[in-house]
């Protein structure tokens, strides 16, 4: 089953699928490790709809909820 | 003569690695068709002077943003032995791509993985000799912080200028497709590096665990900059007061007994023109110094990166993103560092709209005007509550001026923003960043200063045989004329010439008022209160507020933007927009009644 990053709880992990953005920001979601096939974790939400911190290896990064909803991740 | 480029993500320590390997002898270099600032510096290498040159962080040599575009155009025109590569020991998984990306440019290249200490701690261990002869280069671990492993670097340099005899152009257009690279990466990685599955629950994220919360995050992100700001100008004013006297006694000691058989304009423009303004100017280098090196502190901390996570959901609704915010608060200070910071921006058009809302930050020095003008006029609870609606317009301001100008300046750029580890900054670092910033911050604004100077003197004391800044003076003409313009607001000749005075730093503000009503300091008060009523002052206070900061703001405004028109919206828009805030301030209070 394949959700949206956003969707994910807050501590919740999961296995990126694929990546539906332009050329450009993949290739800046690569360069920060979300690439296919990595595991990443929702470490925190911002309160009101604000940005999500997520855990791919061990990087931490913050991404908008936009941003995050261009990613599917099948929940593990 | 050789040239090597130091190339590597943001947030590697590639800057402090730099500084290390080259000492204090670094210059902004003037690169033809470049935008952005580069430094380079000479540096003696195996028996011979060599360029190092410090290319901008980049995560992809494949982006479109503006760094990611200058490393490609310096790697494609200017020639080059070598490439000296630095990657985050801790997170090769991911940085080793820019590598690979590298290699395809077919330079020799070296490299350097840094927080040598920080993967030890965390466990990850790198297979050196493996890796390197994967890779086909000479690899260092180094911590540049401590400022372990330089011989090893120094050793890696000048093997690569042996190797390396020709200087080259990079073969930009064959960059393999990142595909290749990424299944090469992974193998790579799984072969050389072993990293423990899980990692202890460590010191960032139990500190994340406070800093971060829903409720209690941003109050603390409040309190402790309110505390970082009290610390600035706790140390910050005695050193400027001291500062202030010694100038004095060299204008009474020596500047005046050198002058005494000096034509009067003469000694009059050297003492009231040029010293007393650059003095005054120079006298707030303490508390600029200080507070770059207090906001080096919490840069490297990695506190502003979670600050812009805590306000970005309001600042995205502005156009702005998190760190628009954080610089804002950096104004609260001094405009100046605020809107140097503004560099980590990767958008030009972010970056723009940031510019325009930094200057309302009610700065220290606009601060010292409103303290003067409220406890004159207010008494001390109004005072207070005068004050505190002044913070309120200035945010008031920048918001609404983020809302009329996101359409100019809209820009896509998706905020992905690494979230490091708490890291403490070591005491020669802070000491490096604030001398250079200082450093850059006297090279780019002295001359604007000193013209502004020399224009207002000129302006006041012309001609020389009526009293400075009397109607007869061109300041008087110019006051004349401007009353049109000023009337509407309430705010009378002698108090439009002090806005004129203003303009170059509201730090001369005070003094200006004193030579206009001719009067010392502790007359003024009394005096003022005598002629202008509360909603006068009021108005005045509004386009203090509003309006262009100073000229150092203006020359930074117009040193980091690189552009002209932008500088001139920049400085006209808060001129129209403190007009008719007062204008309707005074009309209103006025038709009231008050």
């Amino acid at each position: 089953m394949s959700i949206p990053l956003y969707q994910m709880q807050t501590t919740q992990s999961g296995i990126i699928l694929s990546i539906n953005a332009g050329q450009e920001l993949t290739r800046r979601m690569a360069a920060l490790g979300l690439r296919p096939g990595r595991q990443i974790k929702i470490i925190r939400k911002a309160p009101w709809s604000g940005p999500l911190q997520v855990r791919i290896g061990h990087t931490e990064i913050i991404i908008r909820r936009g941003e995050a909803e261009k990613i599917e991740v099948e929940p593990t | 003569m050789k040239r090597l480029a130091l190339l590597g993500m943001p947030n590697t320590g590639k800057s402090t690695l730099f500084n290390r390997l080259t000492g204090a002898g670094a210059r902004v270099g003037n690169w033809p068709g470049m935008t952005v600032d580069m430094l380079s510096a000479k540096v003696l290498l195996a028996g011979g002077m060599v360029e190092l040159v410090d290319l901008p962080g980049i995560y992809n040599l494949h982006g479109f943003s503006d760094d990611e575009q200058v490393v490609r155009h310096f790697l494609s025109s200017q020639p080059v032995n070598g490439l000296v590569v630095i990657l985050d020991a801790t997170q090769l998984d991911r940085q080793l791509n820019l590598f690979l990306q590298l290699r395809a440019l077919q330079c020799p290249m070296t490299l350097i993985l840094n927080m040598a200490d920080e993967a030890r701690q965390l466990g990850i261990h790198i297979n050196q000799e493996k890796l390197s002869a994967e890779l086909g280069c000479d690899i260092s671990l180094v911590s540049a912080k401590y400022g372990h492993g330089f011989e090893a670097i120094r050793k890696a340099l000048e093997h690569l200028l042996r190797t390396a005899p020709q200087a080259m152009l990079a073969h930009t257009e064959a960059l393999h497709s990142d595909e290749a690279i990424e299944a090469e990466l992974d193998r790579i990685v799984s072969d050389t590096i072993n990293t423990p599955v899980v990692l202890p629950p460590n010191l960032t994220r139990r500190l994340d665990r406070i800093l971060l919360h829903p409720v209690f995050g941003l109050p603390l992100f409040f309190l402790s900059m309110f505390a970082l700001f009290q610390l600035v100008y706790g140390l910050g004013t005695p050193l400027q007061n001291g500062l202030s006297a010694l100038l004095g006694y060299f204008n009474s000691d020596v500047l005046t007994p050198v002058l005494r058989h000096a034509p009067t304009p003469l000694t009059s423009f050297i003492t009231d023109g040029l010293f007393n303004g650059i003095g005054t100017v120079l006298s707030f280098l303490p508390i600029i110094v200080l507070f770059f090196v207090f906001m080096a502190i919490v840069e490297d901390s990695g506190y502003l990166a979670r600050a812009a996570f805590l306000m970005d959901a309001l600042m995205a609704r502005l156009g702005l993103d998190g760190r628009s915010f954080v610089m804002q608060l950096m104004g609260l200070g001094c405009n100046v560092p605020a809107l140097m910071g503004t560099r980590v921006m990767r958008s030009r058009a972010l970056r723009l709209l940031t510019m325009m809302v930094i200057p309302f930050s009610l700065c220290s020095a606009r601060l010292q005007v409103f303290l003067f003008f409220t406890s004159a006029i207010f008494k001390p609870f109004a005072a207070a509550s005068m004050l505190f609606f002044l913070y309120l317009t200035s945010f008031a301001m920048a918001f609404l001026t983020a809302l009329v100008w996101r359409g100019k300046f809209r820009n896509h750029e998706p905020l992905l923003l690494e979230l490091p580890p708490y890291r403490f900054p070591t005491t020669r670092q802070l000491l490096v960043q604030g001398w250079q910033q200082s450093g850059h911050f006297l090279r780019g604004a002295s001359g604007f200063i000193v013209a502004g100077v020399v224009l207002i003197w000129f302006l006041t004391h012309v001609p020389f045989n009526v009293a400075p800044a009397s109607p007869a003076t061109l300041a008087g003409h110019l006051a004349a004329w401007m009353h049109p313009v000023f009337a509407p607001l309430g705010i009378n000749r002698l108090l439009s010439l002090t806005l004129l005075f203003g303009f170059v730093a509201k730090e001369i503000v005070i003094g200006a008022l004193a030579v206009i009503y001719s009067a010392g300091e502790k007359n003024l008060a009394g005096i003022l209160a005598h002629q202008i009523d509360w909603v006068q002052a009021t108005s005045f206070m509004l386009f203090t507020l509003i309006y262009t900061p100073c000229l150092s703001t203006i020359a930074v405004l117009k040193q980091e933007s690189k552009s002209i028109s932008f500088t001139l919206l920049a400085v006209l828009w808060p001129l129209g927009l403190a007009w008719l805030v007062s204008f309707v301030f005074y009309q209103t209070a006025r038709s009231l009644g008050w």
